[in-house]
């Protein structure tokens, strides 16, 4: 069953930051800098991170709307990175994408039917079937027929999420990459469109992988989990092992800092100093020292190495093993 | 017992427009004493947000208006008192903190001077006395050099930092009551951390009651004494916040807290509520949960239930806790979980 | 026949989204645009110059070329409902039968700027970079001089005529249009349904007509209406300045250009085509408001 389906190997991704006037020297910004997972045939990895760490990203790397600096994404052993527009065409039918926004991720000009037939009419699909197809994808996700008729600003949001989600499902792909894809809906609707999302996969053997910010939403629903900071991974590990006994102290920070909702819960929690340092600017040595209550000075010179500690563990720090014992 | 500090009556604030009137808050009532925080929840449209800004009169710009009820501050009615008092209250008394600090920051003037600008218009301070107190401020709220901070834009700064400046503000003319919609939404998990942090210790040192609106069921469970679960434009359910997490009584509620996926509680599928979130053009007649509740009875569809005490310390808006005015025997048992 | 009272379930049911009638776009156009009293009064005003446009020649009371020396300069009477020029032509007939001229010339002059300026505007928008720099430094050049004197030099050129005020202000409509155009084409190409339609596969073309061409129709159209005031405007003063329609043409400038020495002592003779440019150019300008206020999503109820 571990088939590699996707894999991203060191990649980088420099915004150039627009030069003043009269300067020469060229500035960048390091959204990802040196990202590398592999995820495989009919698991969810989750990346999640807060707002600046690249996650969004990454994931606009692998679905190529974004240029990729350096290093490589290999999409079922073939190397996309630097295919054409021309090339990778018919590859995109493999892999899709959901976004976070159902309202702005939908032109509003356009009726259901014509946003679902889009991606049919670009992969050539059969004409005649274009129809039966869009009902058929709308049953999937839990619309109605009557549905296709209508323009997205006459659906709520989480029915919009269900018609993006649609779409993504529409060529048949074998990955989605979910970016956010519940953070913008209602706490009553967020689980409906998990479960749906969970269905699916079993229905289709999708591979996902799911961006976000919400640990307890990426606990629900991932078989492993990566952490970002700061452009880069900083733990990857299963779910069971990141939850249960996270090694990176960020990793730590972040899941002590998710409210639980249960007032008869009282606990210590870890609470960092200060903000998240600019991507533009970002500190020497491991990036997170400048917040980490254990940093050391070798944290300040030193890069910490993206090491296995245990087997499928990774963790870039340099005292992961003391902190544990700890 | 002791007198709370503000006290909301039945308020009732309906938005006008050409498809008629739509009564974005219908009867929400509840309290909040001295150093308390209480949690209004509710989702997009519940008219959480609509009834902290009636509370700060803040309707001028929206086509709403306060159609009923009271809004009692200190025994007096806010909802009768001129413009004028009004604004000897707004900011002084009771302040304010939104959900996105940047778009109630001017951005053309420099922290210090915002700071300034409304302790000497409320505490009538001299200039430089106000320049010591919002540098003041800025420290109690955690801002590490607030002499060079009064000095910046306000988008040289962080979305926590502007959040913290917000608070500053917001607690520099030692306000009775702070309300707080959704504070920390914007922000990032760890910066919310701090935030709630904070928020904590200024009640406990200052004895400011806090209304905190929120989305986030985590949010409440860490920072409230109470609760007011909010659905549809009505109050559904009032009690302490340990009574709304451990022993719901109403099916939304209950149907809320199950739909939340939490940390190390897996399940393979979330419970969840089905439907969509009600819009105000599309409301039943009855009570406005009956198309999504599970419990869902003939009389639920016929008639509002009105918003009763079950127990001396929580309300519940619901039929399964009364006696249903038809001679229909009542199927639906207790729903106790 | 038994009443059916249905119960307040079934109501709530019965009131979903199958049975409530749909929205579009237009539908939702043209609830907002009905409320604009005063754009929608000039909208059945343009609508009737339009018929008027086309029926004008044909109802006109009297010949509008032949000359009537006995009623020479005569002031509005039941006969001339607007009196009578120095030939003793009725300037009602005039005037409407010039109706078809100024909207001609509006009408087509202005399409061809906005066909170019779309043209224009999408490419530079869509494609950026280099062919955005020169596009758009072409037109801040075609801006940077005054309209009128633009339409001057180009006739100047062409010699003048209808035609070639026709073409004149067209090509100094093309750079306004390719303005708007590439600044509402940047608009939705930075949408995120643009990026979705993208990561589906979508080829630019199909991007260009299917996305971000409908996306800009609503500025072209708005653009479009006020633009056809001016261009009368434009037309007119070229054709007062002898550089437009020739006398004997009934065209609203040249008639004012004609009635000019007798202002003192025949003032209606100029009064009414200007009266007609005046209400007209207002007519489009106020349907012009109208509409953007009804098709601009950013002004909400």
């Amino acid at each position: 069953m571990n088939q590699t389906l996707l894999e991203v190997q060191n990649v980088k991704k420099y915004f150039p930051i627009p030069s003043k006037l009269f300067s020469r020297k060229k500035e960048f910004v390091k959204a990802v800098d040196g990202v590398s997972f592999t995820v495989n045939k009919g698991e969810t990895l989750s990346i999640v991170g807060e707002s600046g760490c690249g996650k969004s990203t990454t994931g606009r790397m692998i679905m190529k709307l974004l240029d990729i600096t350096e290093g490589k994404v290999i999409f079922e052993g073939q190397d996309i990175t630097d295919m054409t527009d021309d090339q990778i065409r018919p590859l995109r039918k493999e892999f899709q994408m959901v976004f976070q926004d159902p309202y702005a991720s939908l032109n509003p000009r356009l009726t259901i039917k014509e946003i679902l037939e889009e991606p049919l009419i670009v992969h050539n699909f059969n004409k005649g079937n274009r129809n039966q197809r869009v009902t058929e994808l709308l049953e999937v996700v839990g619309l109605n027929k009557y549905h296709a008729d209508r323009y997205p600003h006459e659906f709520s949001g989480g029915q919009r999420q269900r018609i993006g989600i649609a779409r993504a499902l529409a060529v048949n792909p074998k990955l989605i990459i979910a970016d956010e894809p519940v953070s913008a809906l209602d706490v009553s609707i967020q689980s409906q469109v998990l479960n749906l999302m969970k269905d699916l996969q079993e229905e289709f053997g999708l591979t996902y992988v799911f961006i976000a910010h919400d640990l307890s939403v990426v606990e629900h629903i991932s078989d492993r989990v990566g952490v970002m900071y700061l452009g880069r991974l900083v733990e990857l590990a299963t779910r069971d092992e990141l939850f249960g006994k996270p090694l990176h102290p960020y990793t730590k920070a972040l899941l002590s800092a998710v409210p639980i909702p249960d007032p008869t819960v009282k606990r210590e929690r870890i609470i960092l100093k200060g903000d998240i340092p600019s991507p533009a600017n970002p500190p020497s040595g491991c990036t997170f020292h400048t917040r980490c209550p254990f940093a050391q000075e070798t944290c300040k010179i030193q890069v910490p190495e993206f090491r296995e500690l245990e087997s499928g563990h990774y963790v870039a720090c340099h005292y992961a093993e003391e902190l544990e014992i700890n | 017992m002791e007198k709370k500090v503000l006290q909301v009556r039945n308020l009732q604030t309906h938005f006008t427009s050409d498809a008629g009137v739509v009564k974005a808050v219908d009867g929400v009532s509840f309290e909040v004493g001295k150093g308390e925080t209480l949690g209004i929840v509710g989702e997009s449209g519940s008219g959480k947000s609509v009834t902290s800004l009636s509370i700060m009169r803040l309707l001028k710009d929206t086509p709403g208006k306060i159609a009923g009820g009271e809004i009692l501050y200190e025994g007096r009615d806010l909802t009768k008192i001129s413009e004028r008092e009004m604004r000897r209250i707004r900011g002084n008394e009771i302040a304010m903190i939104f959900q996105e600090p940047m778009t109630s920051l001017n951005p053309v003037y420099k922290i210090g001077r915002q700071l300034e600008e409304s302790i000497i218009l409320h505490m009538k301070l001299s200039k430089k006395a106000a320049r010591e107190r919002s540098i003041q401020m800025l420290k109690a709220v955690g801002i590490s050099r607030p002499e060079k901070i009064v000095f910046e834009f306000p988008h040289q700064l962080s979305g926590g930092m502007r959040q913290r400046v917000m608070i500053a503000m917001a607690m520099a003319c030692n306000p009775k009551v702070l309300i707080a919609d959704e504070p920390t939404t914007a922000l990032d998990v760890t910066i919310q951390a701090q935030i709630l942090e904070l928020m904590k210790s200024l009640t406990t040192t200052t004895d400011t009651a806090i209304l905190l609106i929120t989305h986030d069921l985590g949010v409440v469970a860490e920072m409230c004494d109470r609760v007011v679960v909010m659905y549809g434009g009505r109050a559904v359910e009032e009690s302490d916040v340990v009574s709304i997490f451990t022993n719901p009584k109403h099916p939304y509620t209950q149907g809320l807290l199950e739909s939340i996926p939490k940390i190390g509680d897996r399940v393979e599928r979330l419970s969840s509520i089905p439907g969509n979130v009600p819009i105000p053009a599309h409301m039943p007649m009855g009570c406005k949960f009956a198309p999504r509740c599970p419990h869902a009875m003939d009389v639920c569809w016929d008639k509002e239930p009105s918003f009763d005490k079950l127990t001396d310390n929580h309300s519940v808006r619901c039929w399964l806790h009364k006696e249903v005015p038809t001679d229909e025997p009542n199927l639906v048992g207790s729903s106790e979980r | 026949m038994v009443e059916l009272k249905l119960s307040n379930k079934e109501a709530y049911y019965q009131q979903t989204l199958e049975n409530i009638p749909s929205k579009t776009p237009f539908s939702e156009f043209w609830r907002k645009f009905k409320k604009q009293k005063l754009a929608f009064v000039a909208f059945f005003f343009v609508i009737a110059l339009i018929l008027l446009a086309f029926i004008g020649p044909f109802i006109t009371p009297y010949d509008i070329t032949e000359p009537d020396y006995e009623n020479v300069l005569s002031g509005p009477s039941a006969e001339h409902w607007a009196g009578t020029d120095a030939y003793g032509r009725d300037i009602f007939s005039r005037v409407l039968a010039g109706t078809q001229i100024s909207l001609y010339v509006g009408l087509t002059s202005v399409l061809l700027g906005a066909i170019g300026g779309t043209f224009l505007g999408i490419v530079a928008g869509y494609y950026g970079k280099r062919i955005d720099s020169i596009i758009m430094r072409i037109c801040d050049v075609l801006l940077a001089f005054p309209g009128i004197l633009l339409a001057i030099g180009i006739i100047a050129i062409l010699g003048p005529g209808l035609g070639n005020v026709i073409i004149a202000v067209a090509i100094f409509s093309v750079p306004m249009f390719a303005r708007i155009v590439r600044s509402s084409t940047l608009a939705v190409k930075s949408t995120l349904y643009i990026e979705a339609t993208k990561s589906i596969g979508t080829r630019p073309k199909r991007i260009i007509w299917k996305h971000i061409f409908p996306g800009t129709v609503s500025s072209i159209i708005v653009y479009f209406t006020m633009r056809i005031g001016s261009a009368i405007l434009t037309a007119a003063s070229l054709s007062f300045l002898g550089l437009g329609a020739q006398p004997p043409s009934p065209e609203w400038g040249a008639m004012l250009s004609g009635g000019r020495d007798y202002l003192n002592m025949a003032p209606h003779v100029t009064i009414f085509p200007g009266l007609a440019i005046f209400v007209t150019v207002l007519a489009f300008n106020l349907l012009g408001d109208g509409l953007r206020d009804a098709l601009d999503p950013k002004i909400k109820e």
